[in-house]
C-alpha cells in the first residue's frame, strides 16, 4: 500500500521555486490499476520518481506497506527499489550493448541469484511475454513493441508490488501501444500494483482509478 | 551481486567497445614493456661489467701513473701527464711489500708481427710471468718466461693469431719479428675471447723490458697487484701508495685502485642508471593510468541513462561503483599482461641481437611493471567509478 502524506517536491531555477509536487495526499491500495494524466509540467513524472523513491520529497510523509521510506538511507531505498517496485519508462532504457536475455537478467544478478537458476527464471519470462525467438537480439534489432516487453520483463522478473510506468506507450503506435497496455493490465490481474502515468486519454480512461494533476496538486481523483 | 557476475558483466562492457579497449591496454601495455625492456637492458649491462671484473678476480689492485682529479670516480679516463713514471724499479719495490703475493707490471702498446711470409698489426702487451695467475690466463702450450732468463726475446701469441701465423699448430720454437726485433714463440695462450677491451686471442705477450725497448718508453701503463688476504686490501692499497710516495720524493702522483672498489662504484652508478630509466617508463604507466581516467569519464557521461537506470532498478551506489572499477581493472590487467609478454619478447630480442649482454629483465621490474600498472588503472578507474555512483538516477535517466 503506497501512502502520500502532505508529499512537497520544489525545484529552484535561479531564485525562482517551482512547486513540481505541492502537498500532495495520495492513497493507493495494493493490486490498484491508477493512471495519472496532466497537462505537461504538472509533476506526473515528479510523482512517480518519489513514489519509486528515485527523488525525495522536500516534505511531507511516504509509507510503503506501512513503513515511512522518506527517511531511509540511499542504500536502503536502493533495496526497497530492488525489491517492491519495477519501472516501465518512455524510452526503454535498454543496456545496448546487452541482448533481451541479458537485460532481463541484471535484476537477478543483483539479488545473487546463482547462474542456474537465473537461465530458468529468464527462460520462463521471455515464454510468458513472448519473446523467446528474440531473446539473442540486441535493442537495435528488436521493434519497439518487442523493445517495450523486454523492459516490461526486465521491471517484473523479480514480482514487484507496484509497477510504475512513466508513458509506456509515447514512442509507440496505437495497435502496438494497446497491446502493451493489455500485457501491463495483465500483470495488474496477478495482483501487481499499476500506476500507469500517460498523455492518452483512451489509454487513461482503462484505468479503475483517474487521477489528473494540475501544477503539482491532484484536480480530479474519480473510481 | 557475486563477485563472477560482476567481472562478467564489466567483461562483456570492455569487449562491447573494442576500439577503445584495445586503445587503453595498448597504452598500458607499452609503458609495462618498457619497464621491462629498459631495466634489462640496464641490469644486462650491470651483470657484463660485473662479469667482466670477476673474471680477474677481487683481490686485485691496480696502479696507475698520474694523479685521479676525483677520489672515487673510475681514473682510466685520467691517464697520461704524469709529472713521475712509474718505473719497473717502482714495481719490484712494491712487490717487497708483504702483503703483496704477486705482481705484473703492464706496458701496451701495437706492433707488426710479421712470420713465416705473414704480416699483420697485434695488440702487444709486456709483462711478466705473474700476469698469467693474476689475470686467470692460461697457456695452452709452452711456457712464458719461467726459466731463469727474464730478458730473453720470448713471445706467447694469442689463440688466433698461432692459427693464423702457424696453421699446421706447428708453433712452439718459431721465430717471428715484431717490428724489427726477432722473437721466439715459447707458448700459445689458451682461447679465451674478450675481457676487459681486450681481446686475448689477437694479443701477443713478450718481456717487459723488451716493450718498453721496442715502445720507447719507461712508464709503465699499469700495475697489477695480487695480495694475499681480501681482508687487507685497504691497507695494502696505503701501504703501496705509501711506497711510491716515498719513491716519489713525498710527490702522491700515482693512483692506487682497489679492484673491488672500482667495480662497486660501477655497480653503483649502473643500477642507479637502470632505477632511472625505470622510473622514466614508470612515468609512461602513470600516463597510461590518466588515459585510462580519461577514457573511463568519458564512458561514464556516455553511459549516464545507463547508470540511472541501474540505480532505478535498485543497484546500490557500491556496487555501480565495483561495476566501474572492475572495467579498469580488466583494462589494466589486460595491459599489463600485453605489456610483460611484449616486455620478455623485447628483452629476447635484445639478447638476441647483443649475445654479450645479460638482458634479462630482474624479477623486481616484473612485478614492479605489473604492478604499476594494475594500480594505475585501479586508481584511475577510481574518480570515474564514484562519479557514476553519485550520478542522481532522474537526471540520469532524464538524459538519451
Ligand atoms: N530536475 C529538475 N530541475 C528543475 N525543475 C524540474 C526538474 N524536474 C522537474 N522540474 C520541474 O518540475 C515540474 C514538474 O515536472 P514533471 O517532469 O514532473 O512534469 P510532467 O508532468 O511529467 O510533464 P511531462 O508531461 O512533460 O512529462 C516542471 O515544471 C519541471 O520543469
Ligand atoms: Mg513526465
Amino acid at each position: 500500500m503506497i501512502q502520500l502524506q502532505g508529499i512537497t517536491r520544489i525545484f529552484h531555477m535561479g531564485d525562482q521555486a517551482i512547486h513540481a509536487l505541492d502537498h500532495i495526499d495520495l492513497t493507493i491500495d495494493s493490486g490498484e490499476y491508477v493512471s495519472i494524466m496532466g497537462p505537461s509540467g504538472s509533476g506526473k513524472s515528479t510523482l512517480l520518481n518519489v513514489i519509486g523513491l528515485l527523488d525525495r520529497p522536500d516534505s511531507g510523509h511516504y509509507l510503503l506497506d506501512g513503513r515511512d521510506v522518506t527517511a531511509l538511507s540511499e542504500t536502503e531505498q536502493a533495496q526497497v527499489r530492488r525489491e517492491k517496485i519495477g519501472f516501465v519508462f518512455q524510452s526503454f532504457h535498454l543496456i545496448p550493448r546487452l541482448t533481451a536475455a541479458e537485460n532481463i537478467e541484471i535484476p537477478l544478478i543483483l539479488t545473487g541469484m546463482p547462474s542456474i537458476e537465473r537461465k530458468e527464471r529468464i527462460a520462463e519470462t521471455l515464454q510468458a511475454f513472448n519473446l523467446s525467438d528474440r531473446a539473442h537480439h540486441r535493442p537495435a534489432e528488436l521493434s519497439g513493441g518487442q523493445r517495450q516487453r523486454v523492459a516490461i520483463a526486465r521491471a517484473t522478473i523479480l514480482r514487484p508490488t507496484a509497477l510504475l510506468a512513466d508513458e509506456p506507450t509515447g514512442n509507440l503506435d496505437h495497435r502496438i501501444g494497446s497491446e502493451v497496455a493489455t500485457l501491463l493490465e495483465a500483470l495488474n490481474q496477478t495482483g501487481t500494483t499499476l500506476i500507469v502515468v500517460t498523455h492518452d486519454r483512451e489509454l487513461a480512461l482503462r484505468a479503475r482509478r483517474r487521477v489528473a494533476m494540475h501544477d503539482g496538486r491532484i484536480e480530479t481523483d474519480e473510481q | 551481486m557475486r563477485l563472477q557476475d560482476l567481472l562478467r558483466f564489466s567483461l562483456k562492457t570492455i569487449t562491447s567497445y573494442p576500439a577503445r579497449s584495445f586503445l587503453i591496454i595498448l597504452a598500458m601495455a607499452l609503458g609495462v614493456a618498457a619497464v621491462i625492456i629498459l631495466t634489462a637492458l640496464g641490469d644486462g649491462a650491470r651483470q657484463y661489467v660485473v662479469n667482466e671484473f670477476s673474471s680477474i678476480g677481487t683481490n686485485l689492485i691496480i696502479v696507475l701513473p698520474g694523479r685521479s682529479e676525483t677520489a672515487g670516480s673510475f681514473p682510466g679516463a685520467v691517464m697520461g701527464q704524469t709529472s713521475r713514471d712509474l718505473t719497473l724499479d717502482d714495481a719490484h719495490w712494491v712487490g717487497r711489500l708483504p702483503q703483496v703475493r704477486r705482481y705484473a707490471p703492464l706496458n701496451v702498446g701495437v706492433a707488426e708481427l710479421s712470420a713465416a711470409g705473414k704480416l699483420r698489426e697485434v695488440t702487444l702487451m709486456g709483462t711478466t710471468a705473474d700476469i698469467f695467475p693474476i689475470r686467470h690466463m692460461k697457456l695452452s702450450q709452452g711456457k712464458f718466461l719461467s726459466s731463469a732468463d727474464e730478458s730473453s726475446a720470448q713471445i706467447v701469441l694469442g689463440a688466433k693469431i698461432a692459427q693464423e701465423f702457424f696453421p699446421d699448430g706447428n708453433v712452439l720454437g718459431q721465430r717471428v719479428r715484431l717490428s724489427d726485433r726477432r722473437f721466439l714463440v715459447t707458448g700459445v695462450m689458451a682461447e679465451q675471447g674478450e675481457s676487459m677491451g681486450y681481446n686475448s686471442d689477437e694479443l701477443v705477450i713478450i718481456p717487459i723490458q723488451h716493450a718498453q725497448t721496442l715502445l720507447n718508453t719507461n712508464s709503465l701503463f699499469r700495475l697489477l697487484i695480487e695480495i694475499r688476504h681480501h681482508g687487507e686490501i685497504d691497507n695494502a692499497r696505503e701501504a703501496i701508495r705509501q711506497t711510491l710516495i716515498r719513491r716519489h720524493d713525498g710527490e702522491d702522483d700515482v693512483t692506487v685502485i682497489a679492484h673491488d672498489a672500482v667495480l662497486a662504484t660501477f655497480e653503483r652508478i649502473l643500477r642507479a642508471l637502470t632505477l632511472g630509466v625505470a622510473g622514466i617508463a614508470v612515468i609512461s604507466l602513470a600516463v597510461a593510468g590518466i588515459l585510462v581516467m580519461n577514457v573511463m569519464l568519458v564512458s561514464v557521461s556516455q553511459r549516464t541513462a545507463e547508470i540511472g537506470l541501474l540505480k532505478a532498478i535498485g543497484t546500490p551506489a557500491a556496487v555501480i561503483r565495483y561495476i566501474f572499477l572492475a572495467e579498469a581493472v580488466w583494462l589494466s590487467l589486460a595491459g599489463a599482461l600485453a605489456g610483460f609478454i611484449l616486455g620478455q619478447a623485447g628483452s629476447w630480442a635484445l639478447r638476441l641481437a647483443y649475445p654479450l649482454l645479460p638482458a634479462w629483465p630482474p624479477l623486481w621490474a616484473n612485478f614492479a611493471g605489473v604492478g604499476v600498472a594494475v594500480l594505475a588503472g585501479v586508481l584511475a578507474g577510481l574518480l570515474p567509478a564514484i562519479r557514476a555512483a553519485k550520478l542522481d538516477p532522474v537526471d540520469a535517466l532524464g538524459k538519451r
